[in-house]
């Protein structure tokens, strides 16, 4: 499959002097003709600004754009106002124009074009066919619902034949089964018009039911990329984890290591152990359980340590702790289980 | 007639109601006074569009951020010529544009000679209302339309202009009204109408049926002028649906 879409090296930072935000990183991804691709995220990430800066309502500071392989930041205006009539874009407000009919938004870029009044009209009620809504043809803006204004908004980015269709939070504004039936009209324009869809959200809902492949964006950097089932099954990087199990991970994906349980026999307290662990072998170990007394400034009790996934680390932390005055140490075998 | 509404006033204790009875009654005096009264600020209204509507748009268009972006130079002129001229009272603007009405008019007096100080007077005011109106304008919809490749011009032309008009109707209202009191001070240097009657007769010497008389017929013409203007405004904003306009 050959790329439609390539963002390449793309960096833009706003402001300057002290409040300046980098909203974007060396930003790499590529889009492939015909999929549809997710790019999730949390508020902030970065999301809206890096979809503008594909059809260049954004221009990043570094880095470059590839639509077919051509660099549409070396384009001239004219040029470029000609490809933006081939990556087209709705928004989570739906940006209708409140003082025309369904009809007349959805001939708007067809008059850009100067297509004659007629023909126009006749494409224009083909496509409220396409979304649903022939009967909505001389409704205004203010007389529909919102599921109803963005299948406006999706019927007026199909005028002009795009190939590739940005949707930025298109769904956030509608609710569930709202937009469960736009996500559907979405995978059919998909399917049957052979539209490429690029969908920026910040709900996984939206990426688990229509995107075959999925970024992830974290402070303007791209933390993970590929296909949704494997992103969002085992999530590699911190930034993913916090996006798919937002209340922490699950028991079965804990790292599987070796639990031990240390029992204080009234030497050294406990709190200097774990510290000196630290400071001594550079090791970091999880307490999972307690039940430890201090008495007189002496440790009494039992407590549940996970030692490091690394073999080595974990066998110098044993090791270490072994070595310890009056403390005994033995290995709980099934812990995880 | 005559008679009758001399004694009527009288009774009332009106002094001199024979003379201003007679002139109010003369066909020629009121109706004419309305005319003058309208057509040098509706012309002047007029004029004054055509210089501040496009300086409106630039005020919205060339600031930074905006559709396309002027050289802050220019716009720091544009603001500062703009703010120079509301900032001068009237009837001193008045004074000050003789010279460019005889220029233009060959006379600085007279009803036709008001239309340039009106004009000079009102174009710096209606570029304000137009760019207030123009602000109004959510950004989200520009940026709709930019994504669908639209140029400059036709943003303004298509996007901000059409969805805009019934708040440009709204201020086209305000800047008629005031150009119109502006007028009725103009009267004060040999222009005509109802102004200039309240101003000459009415207060001059001391004809107060007159006075009054010509300041309810302004009160009334301003009144026709915003109930006109409101409509228009209802009636072309689709964001109002039929429902509420009934409501009204
Ligand atoms: N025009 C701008 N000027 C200054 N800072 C901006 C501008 N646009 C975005 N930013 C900043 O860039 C960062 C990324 O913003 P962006 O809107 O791309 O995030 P997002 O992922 O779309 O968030 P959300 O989910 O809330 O829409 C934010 O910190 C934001 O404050
Ligand atoms: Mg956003």
């Amino acid at each position: 499959m050959e790329p439609i879409i390539e963002m390449k090296h793309l960096s833009k930072t706003f402001g300057d002097g002290n409040s300046q935000v980098a909203a974007l990183r060396d930003v790499n991804i590529a889009v492939e003709k015909g999929e549809i691709f997710g790019i999730i995220g949390l508020s902030g990430a970065g999301k809206s600004t890096l979809v503008r800066c594909i059809n260049l309502l954004e221009r990043p500071d570094e880095g470059e754009v590839l639509f077919h392989g051509k660099n549409l930041m070396a384009m001239s205006e004219k040029e470029l106002r000609a490809q933006r009539k081939k990556i087209t874009m709705i928004f989570q407000h739906f940006n209708l124009l409140d003082q025309r009919t369904s009809l007349e938004n959805v001939c708007f870029p067809l008059e850009l074009v100067g297509t004659p009044k007629k023909e126009a009209k006749k494409r224009a009620m083909e496509l409220l066919e396409t979304v649903g809504l022939p009967d909505k043809a001389n409704a205004y803006p203010v007389q529909l619902s919102g599921g109803q204004k963005q299948r406006i908004a999706i019927a007026r980015a199909l005028a002009t034949n795009p190939e590739v269709l940005l949707c930025d939070e298109a769904t956030s504004a509608l609710d569930p089964k709202t937009t469960r039936e736009t996500l559907r009209l979405l995978q059919d324009i998909n399917k049957n018009l052979g539209v490429t869809v690029i969908i920026i959200t910040h709900d996984m809902k939206v990426i688990e039911e229509i995107c075959g492949r999925v970024a992830i964006l974290n402070h303007g950097v791209v933390a993970e990329i590929g296909k949704v089932e494997d992103v969002f099954s085992m999530p590699k990087t911190e930034a993913g984890r916090r996006l798919v199990y937002p209340d922490g991970l699950p028991a079965e994906l804990l790292p599987k290591t070796k639990v031990i349980r240390v029992a204080f026999n009234g030497g050294t307290a406990y709190q200097p152990l774990i510290a000196s662990l630290a400071i001594d072998c550079g090791v970091k170990v999880n307490i999972l359980g307690a039940d430890t007394r201090n008495i007189d400034g002496k440790a009494f009790g039992t407590m549940l340590l996970g030692l490091p996934e690394d073999e080595t680390e974990a066998a110098n932390a044993l090791a270490y702790i072994t070595s310890q005055k009056d403390i005994t140490v033995e290995e709980v075998p099934n812990y995880h289980a | 007639m005559l008679e009758s509404l001399t004694a009527f006033f009288e009774s009332l204790g009106v002094s001199k109601a024979a003379e201003q009875v007679e002139f109010l009654l003369d066909p020629s005096n009121i109706p004419f006074a309305i005319w003058e009264t309208l057509y040098a600020p509706l012309i002047a209204t007029v004029l004054a569009y055509v210089i501040g509507l496009p300086l409106g748009i630039l005020l919205v268009t060339g600031e930074e951020g905006g559709i396309r972006p002027l050289p802050k130079g220019v716009m720091s002129v544009l603001n500062t010529v703009i703010n120079l001229l509301r900032s001068i009272p009237f009837l001193i603007l008045m004074v000050m544009v003789f010279p460019l009405s005889r220029l233009i008019l060959g006379t600085a007096i007279g009803t036709t000679a008001t239309i340039v100080p009106l004009t000079v007077a009102a174009a710096p005011y209606v570029a304000r209302l137009v760019e207030a109106s123009l602000r109004e304008m959510d950004r989200g919809v520009i940026e709709a339309a930019q994504s669908m490749g639209c140029s400059t011009w036709q943003i303004i032309t298509k996007v901000l202009l059409p969805e805009c008009k019934p708040s440009l109707i709204n201020g086209a209202t305000n800047a008629t009204i005031t150009i119109l009191g502006y007028g009725a001070m103009a009267g004060n240097i040999g222009g005509g109408g109802l102004g200039a009657i309240s101003l000459m007769r009415g207060y001059g010497r001391s004809q107060t049926l007159v006075l009054y008389v010509a300041v309810i017929i302004l009160v009334i013409l301003v009144q026709v002028i915003q109930s006109i203007g409101t409509a228009l405004c209802v009636k072309t904003d689709k964001r109002i649906t039929k429902n509420s306009k009934k409501g009204e």
